[in-house]
């Protein structure tokens, strides 16, 4: 696709603030960002997409950095990386007249939360079961007794193939866009993974994240994302794991405490909401570095896997109680909420992220091939990287 | 009347390490910092790394680096003159520093690109020299020591022989505070334009100050009229090429210009006036703040063509770029005829050779003044590039001198009792000419520590 041409202005401060950074090189041990920056002898809008989407926000650039505001020249590398990753998610949104939801904030979550726990009041009603959400009796044991399993397949059914296929034509676009690398070899692909998988550039090189304040490191951020990651995967094995069950082994729910099915959904739900609700709380705290519309998609997305966790979690605490009925609804309202604002949110950044990561280990193979340097970089000639005000 | 066992004058480098070294022997220690706190850390805030003797290589620094090779490269820099017993004396303290850094919670990185040539010689502070002082703030203030910003010390108070505290200048008043010790670790005086004004006359206008604007010198003056020894040339400063459009101080690494030894270098009028590839960038490059200073005007332009354009880092700004000489010259505002003329000069002269960045190549040119001796190569592919310099002031070697316990000696030999000096404002007892990329790190640290150890021994009478 053609290279976005609305972000010029900001392209033009990313050339003028990379350019900085280039000549200073001393926060190259942080993360991959700085190393990435110093092998593009020109800086394109595809290639500020790929750094921006390589950055963690860990800031301990931003701390380290003489040239911060107050001085003169102005470097905010975590503020820039966030305005072009906020342009990013909403470039390569898919279809792209939907983009314009990317403006949904938490409000928006919550009144999405309602409309799908509304839907499925009304397929409840609709197949006569209405009184299994107000007032349930004997015959209401089980979800299925108040939703049909029919009715809470298909409609999830639709919603995660709609899901995965937006994720699939951005990050296609987004390759392209950014100059992906297009052979990932096999170590490639592990070096890459592994690095998404540990959050290894959030750890500043070592440093861990300046946040929520510049003026000291903490792991809190990085643990919290943690939760949050590895609990929503556990939520995804326990959501698979009971249709296995129930179609494959024909053994429908409920499931007793110690199911695996159980196990994975509490464990995934305990680890998000203390996460998101962690995270929710450090950024309350946080020093004001990021695009305003980027704090307000991260806030809404961090809501949205809140409500869903923790709906989750009581529907399990109470499942065997009269609330059950109006829980599963209230739940089934988050997670449509959660699907239907996945693509334009901040969800998507697993995709782009996981992408740029992939970019970054292809390149620093190729560095590695070539003998750790540079073809840019000439032996003796360059930088004597002296001290003292070189 | 504030009273502490230890009070340090400055906020870089030294004075963060006698704070912690003082407090850490049970002193209580008050660090009088004069900039605001987004400025504090003085000249080390653009440091990256500091040089270190080691016998053994280990995860960020491959081999070891004898503190024999240690003194002798610093002899090789400086010459023979400086004060071999201080020098001897840093070099073998330096063993400790990695060891007692990283107990403050300083954190190393593994050099990177364009900085491997510094690998078994120096260790580099993670994120450079804010993050260093950034950290080494933290830790002084979990150890308890008090830091006042846009705190500049005035003047030193003395009882007979004793120096019994400061003078502060704070919201347009002056205070007093006691001290049972002082530490002056308050850098040179690169950004006092009077003072250099006083050697270099009106040309001082042109330049520009690399490191921090708050190294006016203040106390090095007060420690000199108090009879305070000095050491080194009082003119003498290290300067480099920077680019013309650099701001006045606090420009740091970026405006560097590493063009030089790939391009020609003409001043105002269009002449060439010294050889651009008399030997390899690293060991010429702080000569020519001193050559652009020569020039009318200060200024000096580095041209170069596209055959040339990859094979350095660039700098802050942008060069100027045209499809001609002559254009580039006119954009420049150089006299576009006589630019032309030096170019095809310099295009003629030059004897064909294997060009090779990497080793002094031989590619020179014959019967051309001056010569230039390597790397030259034709300027005829287009585009064409300028980057405008001038001269950039580093630091300034003007020192007091010290006895090994960073005392602060008087012309009669003796020393003032209870009065120490770290960093730039002594280092000239060691540096008195040239540089050795990340001394000046050393030897803040070493004597920092000194002065912080020996000024918590001393306690308010």
């Amino acid at each position: 696709m053609a290279e976005p041409t609305s972000i010029d202005g900001l392209l033009a401060e990313g050339q003028r603030q990379i350019a900085i950074c280039n000549g200073c090189r001393y926060c190259e041990g942080y993360c991959a960002v700085f190393p990435a920056m110093e092998r593009l002898p020109v800086v394109g809008a595809g290639d500020l997409t790929y750094l921006a989407n390589l950055c963690h926000d860990c800031r301990a650039c931003y701390q380290a950095c003489m040239y911060a505001p107050p001085h003169p020249f102005g470097v905010e590398i975590p503020k820039l990386m966030s305005e072009a990753r906020e342009r990013s998610y909403s470039e390569f949104a898919r279809p792209r007249w939907f983009a314009r939801w990317f403006t949904a904030g938490p409000r928006a979550v919550a009144a999405l939360t309602l409309a799908g726990a509304l839907v499925f009041a009304f397929l409840a009603w609709a197949a006569g079961r209405a009184r299994g959400i107000f007032a349930p009796t004997e015959s209401t044991r089980t979800f299925f007794d108040v939703i049909p399993y029919g009715l809470m397949l298909v409609p999830s059914l639709l919603l995660t193939a709609f899901l995965l296929a937006v994720i699939v034509w951005g990050f296609i676009d987004f390759q392209r866009a950014s100059r992906g690398a297009s052979h990932l070899g096999a170590r490639v692909w592990l070096s890459g993974l592994a690095e998404v998988a540990t959050l290894r550039w959030m750890r500043g090189g070592g440093d861990d994240c300046y946040y929520p304040a510049i003026e000291r490191s903490s792991p809190l951020r990085r643990r919290f994302h943690h939760l949050t990651a590895y609990g929503f995967l556990a939520a995804l094995v326990s959501t698979s794991l009971a249709s296995f069950y129930h179609n494959v082994l024909d053994l429908p729910a409920p499931y007793p405490v110690l199911h695996p099915v159980v196990l994975f959904g509490l464990v995934g739900g305990i680890g998000m909401t203390v996460g998101t609700t962690g995270l929710l709380w450090l950024k309350a705290r946080a020093a004001p570095l990021q695009a305003r519309r980027e704090a307000l998609l991260n806030s809404s997305f961090l809501v949205s896997l809140n409500l869903a966790s923790t709906s989750g979690l009581f529907l399990l605490a109470l499942r065997d109680t009269p609330a059950m009925g109006a829980l599963l609804v209230l739940h089934l309202g988050t997670i449509v909420a959660l699907y239907v604002t996945a693509p334009y949110g901040k969800f998507v950044h697993i995709v782009y992220r996981t992408a740029a990561v992939l970019r970054s280990a292809a390149e620093r193979a190729a560095d590695e091939a070539a003998g750790g340097r540079s073809a840019r970089e000439p032996a003796a000639l360059g930088r004597p990287a002296s001290t003292r005000l070189p | 009347m504030a009273a502490y066992d230890v009070v340090v004058a400055g906020g870089g480098n030294a004075a963060l390490c006698a704070a912690i070294a003082a407090r850490s022997r049970g002193a209580s220690v008050l660090v009088l910092e004069c900039a605001p706190k987004a400025w504090r850390g003085g000249n080390s805030k653009y440091t990256r790394n500091i040089r270190v003797a080691h016998l053994d290589g280990d995860a960020v620094m491959p081999g070891a680096y004898s503190p024999q090779e240690f003194l002798s490269d610093l002899v090789r820099v400086t010459g023979k003159d400086l004060d071999q017993d201080l020098a001897s004396y840093v070099v073998e303290r330096s063993l400790d520093l990695p060891a007692w850094m990283s107990d403050q919670g300083i954190r190393w990185q593994p050099p990177l690109r364009g900085t491997l040539q510094l690998a078994r010689t120096n260790r580099f502070f993670l994120g450079g020299g804010k993050a260093l002082m950034n950290a080494y703030y933290r830790r002084a203030e979990s150890l308890g020591i008090a830091v006042r910003y846009e705190a500049p010390v005035v003047e030193l108070a003395f009882e007979g022989e004793r120096c019994t505290g400061v003078v502060v200048a704070a919201n347009g008043s002056s205070e007093r505070v006691r001290a049972g010790a002082v530490v002056v670790a308050t850098g040179g005086f690169e950004a006092n334009i009077e003072w250099l004004r006083e050697y270099w006359g009106d040309r001082v206008e042109n330049y520009a100050v690399r490191g921090t604007a708050y190294n006016d010198g203040a106390l090095l003056r007060v420690l000199l009229d108090l009879g305070a020894e000095a050491r080194g040339n009082p003119r003498g400063h290290h300067a480099i090429a920077v680019d013309a459009r650099s701001p006045k101080f606090e420009g740091g690494i970026v405006t560097r210009v590493d063009s030089v030894p790939f391009s020609i270098v003409v001043n105002i009028h269009g002449d060439r006036f010294a050889d651009e590839g008399e030997d390899l960038w690293p060991m010429r490059y702080a000569t020519w703040g001193g050559l652009i200073g020569a020039q009318p005007e200060q200024m000096a332009y580095s041209i170069f063509d596209s055959k040339v354009a990859g094979n350095f880092i660039g700098g802050a700004y942008p060069p100027l770029i045209a499809n001609t000489v002559g254009e580039l010259a006119q954009k420049a505002g150089l006299p576009v005829l006589r630019v032309e003329e030096t170019v095809g000069e310099f295009n003629r002269s030059i004897v064909p050779g294997e060009y090779d960045p990497t080793r002094l190549d031989g590619c020179r040119t014959i019967d051309l003044s001056p010569p230039k001796s390597n790397w030259a190569l034709p300027i005829d592919t287009p585009p064409y590039y300028c980057y405008p310099l001038i001269p950039g002031i580093t630091f300034t070697y003007l020192a007091v001198a010290v006895d090994r316990a960073a005392r602060v000696l008087r012309e009669s030999g003796r020393p003032l009792e209870n009065v120490y000096a770290a960093g730039e404002i002594m280092a000239g007892n060691i540096l008195l000419r040239g540089y050795l990329a990340g001394i000046g790190m050393t030897i803040g640290t070493v004597f920092g520590v000194v002065a912080g150890e020996h000024a918590a021994g001393v306690r308010r009478g």
